[in-house]
């Protein structure tokens, strides 16, 4: 199973791990990611690329499925307006072992946050919006996914 | 050969729109020569895309360096580093 889609609906992270638990492996990874309170945020909006955003978040599922043995995959990302506490992203994978599953969830994230087109922006208590910058360590995350790929290891 | 343009996030809110179609000069080999190009327009243009360095693109919905040719491209988006996740 691979589910990867872009949404501005709600995520039902209870239903998604059921659809993963679902599939006879023997262990079931997840994260999800939440729009962070504090300093002033009242909301996030997400804007995508309509279009490549889809594509790019299919291609990501589909490269954890040929690096791992999975049964399931799920990588699901919204967009539009988010208030804090909502959920803005889900990943999760099913596999025999909990090895495989709990990378395949760590390289899903690693490659959501710089490998599909989105771009956050806060909005504060005042009124006032400005747009998030990328963190460095983010993209170091997901180059040591390539790197290691190239190595020849998963 | 007639290239459609799209805009995201604060380069879309600099320029004060999310694309346009254009006809770049022959002397307009790769995106970066284009990014240079649109943002000889002054304004918006020259506040979106002055500084090249902090931008990134897409040529037919795929991922470039700004060293890409747009010869055959049909569709170029110019963004900031995305931040997804």
């Amino acid at each position: 199973m691979i589910r990867a889609l872009v949404t501005a609906g709600p995520i039902d992270a209870g239903e998604e791990l059921a659809r993963l638990e679902a599939l006879g492996g023997g262990g079931v990874a997840s994260f999800t990611g939440v729009v962070r309170g504090g300093d002033g945020v009242t909301a996030l909006e997400l804007e995508q690329y309509p279009g490549m955003t889809q594509a790019a978040i299919e291609g990501i599922a589909h490269a954890a499925a040929e690096r791992w043995p999975l049964l399931g995959v799920t990588l699901i990302h919204r967009h539009g307006r988010l208030e804090t506490g909502e959920r803005i992203v889900f990943v999760g994978a099913a596999a025999r072992h909990r090895a495989e599953a709990l990378a395949a969830a760590a390289f899903l994230i690693d490659w959501a946050k710089t490998r599909a087109p989105f771009w956050k922006r806060e909005w504060l208590a005042d009124g006032s919006s400005r747009w998030i910058e990328p963190r460095p360590e983010d993209e170091t995350s997901a180059a040591e996914w390539e790197a290691s790929a190239e190595h020849g290891r998963p | 050969m007639a290239l459609e343009l799209l805009y995201f996030a604060w380069v879309r809110e600099r320029i004060g729109r999310d694309g346009e179609t254009i006809e770049p000069p022959p002397e307009v080999a790769d995106v970066a020569g284009l990014v240079r190009w649109l943002a000889a327009r002054g304004g918006g243009y020259a506040e979106a895309l002055g500084e090249p360095e902090r931008l990134r693109c897409a040529v037919d919905q795929r991922f470039a360096p700004l060293d890409t040719p747009i010869a055959g491209a049909r569709e170029v988006a110019l963004f900031p580093p995305v931040t997804g996740g």
